[in-house]
């Protein structure tokens, strides 16, 4: 590896996670929340292949792979969510969407 | 072979096929069966002793190993003996007769069956008792009399008073097969074995404390059983139970066990002292204090019970002053008067529909003619008049306890005559005088004063039977001769009983109540059986009860067991409560949460430096 030595794309990895937790605990609008999630599931990825590369191995590589596989099924099924809950409620923001607990 | 097994097993098949089958069956078959049962018994028992002839030396029959443990074997044996031999005949033989009486007394009792089922449980237990040959078959007899003695005394188990009664026995008789229980662990221990045969030829190597600790405990044992003082008081109670069974079990048969272990055991007693002497004091003891209770009774049952255990102490003195073969020789004309004495109360009370209260009796004599001549022939027997069964016996334990301690002897004649006293008080206040009750009283029928009429032969006669010189070969009779003055004081205390007792409540009825009143204290406190039974309730029943109810019960059932385990509910409980905060409903609240999990799980791992291989 030339030049960006492997800390910079772990804190790259780290601040871009630490962005996404505070996105999901701060924003109150369901989307925002949503891709928040993303957000941390492509910091993971980004450390994922910088250590692989790093490591000259491609487990890291493949586990990337299945990371996007999931995500894509997850927002399918997510998106898919939260359009029944704004036909239901007429609401995005997660602080009204509680029926579980009242 | 001699086939003893079959001596109980009779009266066990009688239990069994009455016991089973006995609800179903007309009531001609349960009396053929349970009669039956101890009919042939007693022609097997009779059978055998001819058979076995002279008898010098006990003949055993062994069946099979009941189990074995170690070195100790104990085997389902049986042996016969002169002593068992005598044991053997009284226990058929008046147990015979006062079946028979039984039919007559309960025939218009409910529950017949279950009645004489128990009564032929109890004989094969009495004759396991007696023909066991270790202490271990004896114990069983020992329990299974205890157990039948507690069924028949609760028979009319609707009545509080007679549950109430078997209660009481079943839990004193407790007290005293603990003893037995420890006197037998010790046994093995000291001798390793159980067997007689095995254990009292080894008696004289053995330390005499180690003896004497053997001794009391089996003496306890047998206060318990034979209603010795203080464990006496389930008899006098025991008469809640049917008047046949008051004769069988709390008269005749099983209250003289104890008397037959003791006299068993005489190689343990012989060589502990202490013990004997034990015996002898706790004998002379009972019989006094009993008699004098005796005094001052108005039921006539009750009478008669305190009675036996009066007679019983004076069996106990005689095994304590080593005239072994003189207790059992009182242990054979017992049975016969007192069989007879109760057999008799339980055909005045048949005759008076149910009165037992002496108060309410009076002028029976021309009324019911057989019994009160049977009865009549029980009274000169039990106060010792000669040539009558008592007299025989009696004179036998008094003489070797003058042999043995000379106020012994003195103690024995005064009880003689409080004897004689309240047994004539009994059959004066029950048959002379006008009266007293409104009642048509009415003769009983044969079937009933047949057994009385063979017990009435029996009591007149029995003392000729010389069952000292019977049992010499195992008891060596006491040196002590015949003293023509001490047998004639204690005759002529016999007679001051009766001719006091005459005066009492013949020739001056109003004597015994002026006599009553002017004694005052001492009167209420015989009257109240020295209460004694308030004693053993406010020092004993009270505070296991008050112990059981606020100590275990509220406090470590209710406090220390429902405690734990409400407790750990609750603590559950609690925390589940804490815990439920958690569950806001708000998906950031768990987020938080998670982030927070995760940031421990981070510190942690890096607290324990984890991730360095």
């Amino acid at each position: 590896m030339t030049g960006v030595p492997l800390s910079w794309y772990l804190i790259l990895s780290a601040l871009l996670f630490a962005l996404g937790v505070a996105g999901f605990l701060f924003r109150r609008n369901i989307i925002t929340v949503f891709m928040s999630i993303e957000l941390m599931l492509n910091a993971v990825n980004l450390s994922f292949v910088a250590f692989s590369y790093q490591l000259k191995q491609v487990n890291g590589h493949i586990f990337t792979f299945f990371v996007m596989v999931v995500a894509a099924a997850e927002a399918a099924v997510g998106l898919a969510i939260i359009l029944t809950v704004f036909k239901n409620r007429e609401t995005l923001n997660v602080d009204e969407v509680n029926s579980l607990k009242n | 072979m001699q086939h003893l097994w079959l001596i109980p097993v009779l009266p066990l098949l009688g239990f069994l096929l009455n016991g089973l089958f006995g609800r179903r069956l007309a009531k001609g078959a349960v009396t053929a069966i349970a009669l039956g049962s101890v009919l042939l018994s007693f022609a097997w028992v009779v059978k055998t002793l001819v058979g076995l002839g002279a008898l010098e030396t006990a003949y055993i029959e062994r069946y099979f190993t009941w189990f074995q443990s170690g070195d100790l074997r104990v085997g389902a044996d049986l042996s016969v003996d002169r002593l068992t031999a005598v044991m053997l005949l009284v226990v058929t033989g008046v147990g015979s007769l006062i079946h028979i009486y039984a039919v007559g007394y309960m025939t218009h009792e409910g529950g017949y069956y279950r009645f004489f089922a128990y009564l032929n449980l109890f004989m094969f237990f009495m004759l396991v008792l007696v023909l066991g040959a270790n202490f271990l078959l004896l114990f069983v007899g020992w329990e299974g009399v205890g157990l039948c003695s507690y069924l028949l005394i609760g028979f009319y188990f609707l009545k509080k008073s007679a549950t109430d009664a078997g209660k009481k026995a079943f839990i004193v008789n407790r007290i005293g097969d603990f003893g037995f229980s420890l006197a037998m662990l010790l046994i093995v221990i000291t001798f390793g074995s159980l067997d007689f045969g095995a254990v009292f030829p080894a008696a004289a190597s053995k330390p005499e404390s180690t003896l004497t600790l053997i001794g009391l405990l089996l003496l306890l044992g047998a206060c318990g059983k034979s209603a010795q003082a203080p464990l006496y008081v389930w008899l006098p109670d025991a008469m809640e139970g049917p008047t046949p069974v008051s004769a069988l079990i709390h008269a005749a048969t099983m209250v003289t066990a104890g008397v037959y272990m003791v006299a068993r055991s005489s190689a343990i007693y012989l060589h502990a002292h202490a013990a004997q002497e034990m015996v002898a004091y706790i004998g002379l003891g009972t019989a006094v204090f009993a008699a004098t209770i005796g005094l001052a009774q108005n039921d006539i049952k009750k009478v008669f019970a305190y009675s036996t255990v009066s007679q019983l102490g004076y069996m106990f003195l005689g095994l304590g002053a080593g005239a072994f073969s003189a207790g059992i020789f009182h242990l054979v004309t017992h049975a016969f008067f007192k069989a007879l004495l109760f057999l008799g109360a339980g055909s005045v009370i048949h005759a008076l529909e149910g009165e037992q209260d002496l108060r309410h009796m009076g002028g029976l004599r021309t009324r019911i003619p057989v019994t009160f001549w049977t009865l009549a022939c029980a009274w000169v027997a039990i106060a010792g008049i000669p040539p009558f069964a008592g007299f025989h016996s009696k004179d036998a334990i008094l003489l070797a306890a003058h042999h043995h301690a000379p106020w012994m002897y003195w103690v024995g004649v005064l009880t003689a005559a409080m004897t004689a006293f309240y047994v004539s008080r009994a059959m004066f206040l029950a048959f002379f005088g006008e009266p007293r009750g409104h009642h048509h009283p009415h003769e009983s029928p044969p079937v009933m004063t047949a057994p009385l009429a063979v017990l009435a032969l029996l009591s007149l006669a029995g003392g000729f039977l010389d069952v000292p010189k019977f049992l010499e070969p195992l008891f060596p009779l006491s040196e002590g001769a015949h003293d023509f003055a001490l047998v004639a004081i204690s005759v002529v205390a016999g007679l001051a009983g009766i001719g006091l007792a005459a005066l009492f409540y013949v020739v001056k009825p109003g004597l015994a109540d002026a006599v009553a009143n002017a004694l005052g204290g001492l009167y209420t406190l015989v009257y109240n059986k020295y209460f004694v039974d308030e004693l053993y309730d406010a020092a004993v029943v009270r505070p296991v009860e008050t112990g059981s109810r606020e100590a275990l019960w509220k406090g470590v059932d209710a406090g220390l067991i429902d405690g734990a385990a409400n407790g750990v509910a609750s603590i559950a409980r609690a925390t589940g409560g804490l815990l439920r905060l958690i569950q806001s409903g708000n998906i950031r609240s768990y987020a938080t949460w998670v982030v927070f999990g995760s940031i421990l799980v981070l510190v942690a791992i890096g607290l324990v430096g984890g991730g360095a291989r």
